[in-house]
C-alpha cells in the first residue's frame, strides 16, 4: 500500500464519525448573517461607482506607500515614465512584451531586459525597475492583481527595486469577490502557474515591529492609472 | 533527562522575571492590538465572517479525502509532482531524495512552520546541504541557532541591538541601531543566495482543492523570489490546509491579514499551481508538493477536537493569551506555541508528555474569542485535562481526594480537623517560605487565607 492510500485510508476511517457543526457550543451569530448574505456583506465596504472606488484605492495607496499617479490616458504613460526615470536616474529597465508596456517605454531610450523568452536572473537583478501590466486593481484592498501571463513572469515584478504597473481605469474592480470572479472567468481553461495580489511595496516588521520598506522585494511600487470611466 | 513539564515550569518562571523580555513583548503586542482592532473595525460584520470561515473549514476538513484527491490531481495535471508523507521522517526522506536526485547543494527557504515541525533544516544540514532561511525573522533566529519565538513573528523577542550584535558577529557587518539598515544587510546577503540557490523551498498557508494551487501570504517578497528563481521548487504543506474553492480566499486572506498582523491585506498573496507552464518566461522547471500527515489524521479521528484542524496559523490566539504574554514563545518547547499549540501538541506528540500544557491557561477564553475560524480553544484545553485525568490520574490527587473523603464522611473527625487546622495555621509563619512548608507550592507566589474563625454551620446555629 502506498503512503497516499495509507493516509487517505486513515482520513476516511477518522471521518466515519461525524463532527459537530461549528458554533454548537456557544451562541453563533448565524442568525444575524441573514438569508442570501454573501462574503461581500461582511468584508470592508466599498462605495458604489467609479469615483468612490478610485477614492478608496487612493486612500489605500497612500496608507500603503504606493505611489499612485492618475493620468488622462494611456498615451501619457510614456511622458510619466520619463519623469520617473529622470528623477531616479534609471540606467536599465526590465519589461515584458505587453502592448501597453511596449508603446510606453520607448521614450526613456534605455537598455531593456525583456523577460518574455527567458532571461538571466543576474541581468534582471541589475535593472533599476521592472515595468509590467496587470490583470486588475482592487479598490477594497489597494491591491494590484498580476499573473505570470499579464506581468511578464514571476520575477519581473519582484526582483528589481522598483515595480511600475501600467493600468487602465476600467481595470479598477470593487472588491475581492470581483477579483476572484475575474481570475476564474479569464483563466479557468488554463490557469497560469503564478497569480498574485500585490498590495504596496515589499515590507517587514520583523525587527521590533518597526515598519521597513523593501525587505526582499521592491522598495517602491508605482501605479500609473490611465483615464476615467 | 528533564521532562517537558519540568522544563516548561523552569523556563516559564525564569522568563517571567525578565523585565526586558516583558517590556519587548508588551510593546510589540500592544502595537499589534491597536492596528488589529482598527482593521477589524472596517469589516461590515466580523462575526458573520468568522462563522462563514468556520463553516468553510468544517466543510474542508470533514471532506478532507475528496479535497486532497482533487488538489493533487489538479496540480499533477499541470505537471507538478505530489508526494504523500505519513510521518515527519517520510517527509524529510522525500525532500532529501529530491535534492540528491537534482544534485542540489544550496536551498533557499521561505517561512514554513511545518518544516519546523519535522525539523527539516537539521536533517538537511546533516545530509550536507546548505539551507538558508530568507524570511528576515527566520534568518535572524537561524543565525542564533534557535527555533522561532512566534509562529508569525519569529524574532519578536529580540531588540535591534541584539540583532545588530548578531549580524556583526556572524556576518561581519558594522553595528547599527537602525532597523532599516539591519533589514538592508539581510537583503544584500540573501540576494546573492537567491541567485545561486539550486532549490527553493516554501511552506503554504492554504491548498486550494478546486484549482490545485497553494497560497502563500507574506510581506517581504522572499517567498516570491524563492518561487521565481531556483530551477526546482518544493512546497511542504500539512493535509489540513485545504480550502474547497478559489474564491474562499476572498474571505480567508483578509481575515488572516487582520488577525495575523493587524493589516488589511498582506503585501503579497500569491498562488502557485505548478512548474513553469508553456509560454511563461520563468519559474521552476520542476515543482514538488509534499503533503504531510504526521498524526493530523489522529486529531481528525477525535470529533470533539477535530475543529483544531481548522487552524490557519494566524497566531491571533498567541497574541491575546495572558499566558503566552508572560511565559513567551520559547518556554512551551513546542513548534506551535500559545493556546492552539497547547491544544494540538498533546495530539501530535503524545498526551502523556505534553498534558501539562493544558494547564498553561487561565481559561479566560480570549483565544476562542479572537480565533477567525472559531476553534473552541479553551474548551479543548479542558477536554485535554479531562482526557489526561482519565488516562492516568495523578497519584497525589488520588491520595488527597481519598483522604478528603475519609474525613468528610466522619463528622467527629471533621470537627477535630477544623480546630486542629486553626491551631496549626498559627504556627505556619514559622515554616512559611522554607522547605518545611507543607503548602509551599501555594505560598511561594500567593498568600494563604486564614481559616475562618467561625464555620458556616456554627454561624447558622448561632442565628437560631
Amino acid at each position: 500500500m502506498t503512503s497516499r492510500e495509507k493516509i487517505l485510508g486513515r482520513i476516511r476511517e477518522a471521518l466515519s464519525i461525524v463532527a459537530p457543526r461549528p458554533g454548537h457550543n456557544e451562541g453563533s451569530s448565524k442568525v444575524k448573517r441573514g438569508e442570501g448574505a454573501s462574503v461581500r456583506d461582511w468584508l470592508p465596504r466599498v462605495g458604489e461607482g467609479y469615483s468612490e472606488r478610485l477614492a478608496l484605492f487612493q486612500q489605500h495607496s497612500s496608507d500603503l506607500k504606493t505611489d499612485l499617479r492618475v493620468v488622462p490616458s494611456v498615451g501619457d504613460f510614456e511622458a510619466e515614465l520619463r519623469r520617473i526615470q529622470e528623477a531616479e536616474g534609471w540606467k536599465k529597465i526590465g519589461a515584458h512584451g505587453g502592448t501597453l508596456v511596449k508603446r510606453s517605454i520607448g521614450g526613456m531610450n534605455l537598455p531593456v531586459c525583456w523577460t518574455d523568452g527567458g532571461y538571466a536572473a543576474e541581468e534582471l537583478e541589475k535593472c533599476d525597475a521592472g515595468i509590467t501590466e496587470c490583470d486588475a486593481l482592487v479598490a477594497q484592498t489597494g491591491s494590484v492583481l498580476i499573473t505570470s501571463r499579464s506581468a511578464g513572469g514571476r520575477a519581473l515584478s519582484v526582483l528589481p527595486p522598483h515595480h511600475v504597473v501600467l493600468a487602465r481605469a476600467d481595470q479598477l474592480l470593487a472588491d475581492l469577490p470581483d477579483a476572484f470572479a475575474l481570475i476564474k472567468q479569464r483563466y479557468s481553461a488554463a490557469y497560469p502557474s503564478f497569480i498574485s495580489f500585490v498590495t504596496g511595496p515589499s515590507r517587514t516588521g520583523d525587527i521590533e515591529r518597526i515598519l521597513v520598506l523593501g525587505a526582499h522585494g521592491p522598495k517602491k511600487l508605482t501605479i500609473l492609472l490611465a483615464g476615467e470611466v | 533527562m528533564k521532562t517537558a513539564a519540568r522544563q516548561f515550569k523552569e523556563d516559564a518562571s525564569a522568563i517571567t522575571k525578565d523585565q526586558q523580555h516583558r517590556q519587548l513583548i508588551q510593546t510589540a503586542l500592544g502595537k499589534y492590538e491597536v492596528v488589529r482592532d482598527r482593521v477589524l473595525g472596517r469589516f461590515q460584520n466580523w462575526n458573520a465572517a468568522r462563522d462563514a470561515a468556520a463553516e468553510t473549514k468544517w466543510e474542508a476538513v470533514n471532506h478532507l479525502d475528496e479535497h486532497l484527491i482533487r488538489f493533487a490531481s489538479q496540480l499533477e495535471g499541470r505537471g507538478a509532482k505530489v508526494h504523500w508523507a505519513g510521518t515527519g521522517g517520510e517527509a524529510r526522506e522525500i525532500i532529501a531524495g529530491i535534492l540528491r536526485e537534482k544534485g542540489a547543494k544550496s536551498i533557499i527557504k521561505s517561512k514554513s512552520m511545518t518544516s519546523e515541525e519535522i525539523h527539516l533544516n537539521a536533517a538537511l544540514e546533516e545530509a550536507g546541504f546548505e539551507v538558508v532561511e530568507s524570511d528576515l525573522g527566520e534568518f535572524i533566529v537561524q543565525l542564533r541557532k534557535e527555533p522561532p519565538y512566534h509562529i508569525v513573528f519569529p524574532a519578536m523577542h529580540l531588540t535591534r541591538h541584539q540583532i545588530s550584535e548578531l549580524f556583526t558577529r556572524e556576518l561581519g557587518t558594522t553595528p547599527t541601531s537602525s532597523p532599516e539598515e539591519l533589514t538592508m544587510i539581510a537583503r544584500r546577503v540573501l540576494r546573492d543566495k537567491y541567485i545561486r540557490a539550486d532549490v527553493g523551498f516554501t511552506g503554504a498557508n492554504f491548498a486550494i482543492a478546486e484549482t490545485g494551487m497553494i497560497s502563500i501570504t507574506e510581506n517581504e517578497g522572499n517567498a516570491r523570489l524563492t518561487a521565481a528563481l531556483p530551477k526546482v521548487m518544493v512546497t511542504l504543506i500539512g493535509i489540513e490546509k485545504v480550502l474547497p474553492r478559489l474564491e474562499d480566499l476572498a474571505l480567508f486572506l483578509p481575515m488572516l491579514a487582520t488577525v495575523g498582523a493587524g493589516q488589511g491585506f498582506t503585501c503579497y498573496n500569491s498562488f502557485y499551481g505548478g512548474p513553469r507552464q508553456p509560454g511563461e518566461p520563468d519559474g521552476p522547471e520542476e515543482y514538488h508538493v509534499v503533503l504531510l500527515d504526521n498524526r493530523r489524521s489522529e486529531l481528525l479521528a477525535d470529533p470533539e477536537q477535530r475543529d483544531s484542524l481548522h487552524c490557519i496559523r494566524c497566531g491571533g490566539c498567541l497574541n491575546v493569551c495572558p499566558i503566552y504574554r508572560n511565559v513567551g514563545g520559547h518556554s512551551y518547547g513546542t513548534t506551535y506555541s500559545g493556546p492552539v499549540g497547547s491544544v494540538i501538541t498533546p495530539h501530535l506528540r503524545g498526551l502523556k508528555d505534553w498534558k501539562h500544557l493544558s494547564h498553561a491557561s487561565s481559561l479566560c477564553g480570549a483565544c476562542t474569542d479572537i480565533c477567525p475560524v472559531r476553534i473552541d480553544l479553551h474548551h479543548h484545553l479542558l477536554q485535554n485535562r479531562r482526557n489526561a485525568a482519565a488516562s492516568g490520574p495523578s497519584m497525589l490527587e488520588k491520595v488527597a481526594f481519598k483522604a478528603f473523603a475519609f474525613v468528610i464522611n466522619r463528622p467527629a473527625l471533621y470537627a477535630f480537623v477544623k480546630i486542629a487546622g486553626r491551631i496549626a495555621q498559627r504556627f505556619h509563619p514559622l515554616v512559611k517560605g522554607t522547605r518545611l512548608d507543607p503548602v509551599g507550592v501555594w505560598t511561594r507566589t500567593r498568600d494563604l487565607p486564614p481559616i475562618a474563625k467561625q464555620t458556616f454551620k456554627e454561624y447558622w446555629r448561632s442565628r437560631q
